[in-house]
Formats: C-alpha cells, sequence, structure tokens
C-alpha cells in the first residue's frame, strides 16, 4: 500500500483529500491527513465578526465533516518533517511514512514578532481579526467605542489576504455611519506598502476609494512598536502615531513546524516551484495555499487554482511524467466597500487587477475594479460555495486555474 | 564602466541588470540617498549581492536581518526611510517585491 500524506486540513489541505482520493486508487494508496484540531474555521467569514454580520457558528464546522470517506484524519500536533527519511513524526511520537507529501500548513499571525504588541493593551485597545478570538474580542470593543481615533495597520508583509485591512477600513466606515457616529471617528490606515495596494492600478483605484470615505492612508509605515498602556504605534525609524483602538494585521509567518524541520526561509514559508508546485526540499513533496513561498497572494482563491495545478503535477510524479508548469499565479478576490458593495479583482504573477467585466455562467458579468451590489452579494454567496463546493474539490463557477483576459480592458 | 549617468535603471530607478553593478556605482546611489557608506553598510550591501546571486531575489528586511544578522533597528538607521528598498537599490538589485 503506498501512502500519501497531507499536513493541514485547512482550504487547501481539505481540498486536496477530496480531489486525489477520487483519483487514486484506493486498494492502491492510502490517504492521511493531519491537523492539530478539528476546529475548520471559515477565514474570510472572520472580516464580518467585528461587524456583527456573522456569528461565531457562522464561520466554525468541524475538519472531520469536510474530510471524504476513505481519507483518515489525525489530530495530533506535528513534530517534525524529515524529508531524508520519508516521514512526519508527531508530537505523540508517532511516525508517519510516506511516498508523497503535500505541505498544507498555511500561515498564522505572530504578533510577539512586534515588541510590546502583546502586552497590556492587547485585547484591550489592541486586536486582531485573523484569529477567531480577536475578531471576537473585537465585535465587542466595536460595540463600546464612543468615538476617538481607529487606527488599521498592517505590520510587515507578506500577509494573508493583502485587501482584507482595506476591507475593514471600508467596513468600519460603514459601521460607524449606521451607529450615527462616524464624525466622532477618524479612521488610519497605517500601511508599509507606499500606497494603498501594491498593484498601481487597483492602489489608485482602492486608493481613491479610501479618500472618498475619509480614511487617512499613511504610507512607507513600517510598525516597530506598540506601547498598550500609552496608546501609542511607532515605527522602527521613530515616528509615533496615537491611536484610541488598534486593528492589527501581525506578522504572518508558516507554521512552526516548517521551522522545526528546517525546511522554510525567513518567514517560515517553504521553497516552492512557482509554476509546478513540487518543492525545492525533495521531489515527493508538493506545497500548496499559504505555507509556500511563491510571489502570489496567499488566499484561498489562489489554492482552489492551485489545487488544479497540484493534483495533476502529483498524479503525473506518481507515474513519472513531466510536471507541468501550469500555475501561473492567479487569485481572485472580492473586495468589500461597504454599504452592500464590493469591488471584484481578478491577476496574477504577470497581470495586475484590470477593470472591466467578469464573466460568470448563469448569473451574468460581475464588474471588474469597480463596485456593484453584485459583487457584495458574490462575496457572501462564497460562504455557501466554500463549504460545499470547493473544500470537497468540486468546479466552482470562478473560472480556471488559468488567469482568461476575456473582458478585460487594457 | 557603469556610472549613475550611463547606467541603465527600470521606472522606479532600479539597476536593470545587476550584473552591471560596481562599488563606484554603489557609492552614487548612497551619495544620491544622502547617506555615506560605512563598514557595516557594506557588510548589508554584501549580504544582499551573495543573497540575490543565489536566491535570484532581493532579501526582505526580515532576511538580512534573520540570515544576514543585522538588527532591524539597525538597518532602519543605516538606511533611514526604507532599508529594504534603499540596500536592493545600493546594492544594485531589482526592486523587492511587496508580495501580494
Amino acid at each position: 500500500m503506498k501512502k500519501l500524506l497531507i499536513l493541514g486540513a485547512g482550504t487547501a489541505g481539505t481540498m486536496m483529500s477530496a480531489k486525489l482520493r477520487r483519483k487514486l486508487d484506493p486498494e492502491e494508496w492510502s490517504i492521511t491527513v493531519v491537523d492539530q484540531d478539528n476546529e475548520h474555521i471559515y477565514q474570510p467569514g472572520l472580516l464580518f465578526i467585528p461587524f456583527g454580520t456573522y456569528r461565531r457558528r457562522d464561520v466554525i464546522k468541524p475538519r472531520s465533516r469536510y474530510i471524504p470517506a476513505g481519507v483518515q484524519l489525525i489530530q495530533t500536533e506535528i513534530e517534525r518533517i524529515a524529508p531524508d527519511e520519508n516521514q512526519v513524526r508527531l508530537t505523540d511520537g508517532t511516525a508517519l511514512d510516506y511516498d508523497f507529501l503535500i505541505i498544507a500548513t498555511g500561515s498564522q499571525i505572530v504578533p510577539t514578532e512586534t515588541e510590546g504588541m502583546t502586552g497590556p493593551g492587547w485585547f484591550k485597545n489592541t486586536f486582531d481579526f485573523y484569529t477567531l478570538d480577536g475578531a471576537m474580542a473585537l465585535y465587542d470593543a466595536l460595540d463600546r467605542f464612543k468615538g476617538g481615533r481607529l487606527v488599521l495597520n498592517t505590520v510587515e508583509m507578506p500577509i494573508k489576504c493583502p485587501v482584507a485591512p482595506l476591507e475593514f477600513a471600508f467596513l468600519a466606515d460603514w459601521y460607524f455611519t449606521e451607529r450615527g457616529m462616524r464624525d466622532k471617528v477618524e479612521i488610519v490606515y497605517a500601511t508599509p506598502l507606499d500606497g494603498a495596494f501594491t498593484k498601481p492600478k487597483a492602489s489608485a483605484m482602492l486608493g481613491g476609494l479610501m479618500d472618498e470615505k475619509d480614511i487617512q492612508v499613511v504610507p512607507n509605515w513600517n510598525t516597530g512598536e506598540v506601547d498598550g498602556e500609552k496608546r501609542v504605534l511607532s515605527t522602527w525609524d521613530g515616528q509615533e502615531m496615537n491611536y484610541d483602538l488598534l486593528v492589527t494585521v501581525p506578522t504572518n509567518m508558516g507554521s512552526d513546524v516548517v521551522e522545526r524541520s528546517e525546511i522554510g526561509d525567513e518567514g517560515n514559508w517553504v521553497a516552492t516551484d512557482k509554476h509546478t508546485l513540487q518543492s525545492k526540499v525533495a521531489e515527493n513533496i508538493f506545497v500548496i495555499g499559504d505555507a509556500t513561498d511563491l510571489p502570489s497572494s496567499k488566499a484561498g482563491s489562489v489554492a482552489h487554482f492551485e489545487g488544479e495545478v497540484l493534483e495533476e503535477n502529483l498524479l503525473r510524479a506518481i507515474e513519472g511524467r513531466d510536471l507541468l508548469p501550469e500555475f501561473d499565479g492567479h487569485a481572485n478576490c472580492f473586495v468589500e466597500t461597504g454599504f452592500g458593495k464590493a469591488v471584484l479583482i481578478d491577476f496574477n504573477y504577470d497581470t495586475e487587477p484590470l477593470p472591466g467585466r467578469f464573466p460568470l455562467p448563469a448569473l451574468g458579468p460581475l464588474t471588474l475594479l469597480e463596485e456593484s451590489e453584485m459583487n457584495h452579494w458574490g462575496k457572501l454567496a462564497f460562504k455557501w460555495v466554500y463549504w460545499n463546493l470547493l473544500l470537497k474539490g468540486e468546479e466552482i463557477p470562478l473560472a480556471e486555474a488559468r488567469m482568461s483576459m476575456a473582458g478585460k480592458w487594457r | 564602466m557603469t556610472t549613475l549617468a550611463n547606467a541603465q535603471l527600470d521606472a522606479d530607478g532600479f539597476l536593470t541588470n545587476a550584473e552591471d553593478w560596481t562599488p563606484e556605482l554603489a557609492e552614487e546611489f548612497a551619495r544620491e540617498a544622502e547617506i555615506e557608506l560605512t563598514d557595516r553598510h557594506w557588510e548589508v550591501i554584501d549580504f544582499c549581492r551573495r543573497d540575490f546571486a543565489e536566491k535570484g531575489t532581493a532579501p526582505t528586511v526580515r532576511r538580512i536581518t534573520k540570515v544576514g544578522g543585522i538588527p532591524t533597528k539597525e538597518m532602519y538607521q543605516l538606511f533611514p526611510g526604507g532599508p529594504g528598498i534603499l540596500a536592493a537599490r545600493i546594492s544594485g538589485l531589482p526592486k523587492p517585491k511587496g508580495c501580494i
């Protein structure tokens, strides 16, 4: 019996277990997935929790429910990957041998990377919304907020879902307007980038929206320290900013397992071929989702598009055939802009987000790089798509792995 | 010899071809950024050049700190304003990618 081992039962790992269970003969191949707990969180939903749109129950389900029949799920922490021995060791002492390994261990926030961040202000005046605990605590903090300066902050790149801080700012503008207190709240976005976003056309468009909504963007802000007692955010070169409420996206890093196994870079991202998704660690190890060091977005849509390429290439590797350099960095994100609208962006390694129309079967075209209500409904509908199609590795009506230029305006 | 006057630069002012770099060019780039290069700056530049030769991309500040051994705070003192960008430019490397 040959063994496929998948580390991580998040978006990418769960989806791959479903895709490959359909393709690999159960008489010949066992598939095992390892994760440390049994809580699968719908991460795009965390953004909506602080504003009360979603509750805890909307975003959390047992991982085991989405692991298909014929796949074993082990709930234990992973100690170490030993590529030379084709073996993964778990913290309970179990050793798992593999013929092929998929690393899908994702990314995590590491607030302790910033001096003072987890000090006296943590979860009192300083919050993250990338964890369920953070998002829930922030719901209460926003509810209690009487006005003042709300600072949104990205500590350093790369982060998972790079549009999330912008979305938070847009939704905060809407939220305080609805509560009739927008005039009492100053919203500031302090970012290490030189504008609202990285890609020029989208940065200009989203930056324009920030202006319209009276959200101040402070570019080139390299956070060095947080003083939760005095409520001061400061940079490495000594600039300071006061805040009443700090909503931060702390440093994002790959899994500690990657560091313990000595197979990652300085951010614990695993060196991966950007077109085939084969790791540069060993030929029988592939990497998918946030865990890679690819110059693409860390986002569920990217994991989905990578999934098609990884399925093909893993099957090719098993048969000893050449891998296809098919992955083009395709990402596709709905950006919530408040007041029931959203912007859709679609891009890859080489093509930045462009305006135009995104062809969607049955429902009609969605506007690209332009606000619309339809895009907002698309974003909310995605929750259903995620649990019912994406995690099961089914086709979803969001185009194919390779980005298409159809409908885009240059 | 390549000088700032005849160097091929991209739209952001970074050297198009890292092989055209010379130590003299580094001095010129530094002068433009009002930085006087010390031994410590050269340690960073040497690391950036070596790392680029190995990896093919300009190192991030985190990488210069963790692998190159220069503390983050010092990086901001050596290259005020934008250590990642400035170190890359002075070292003749392409603009570091803000991955998205």
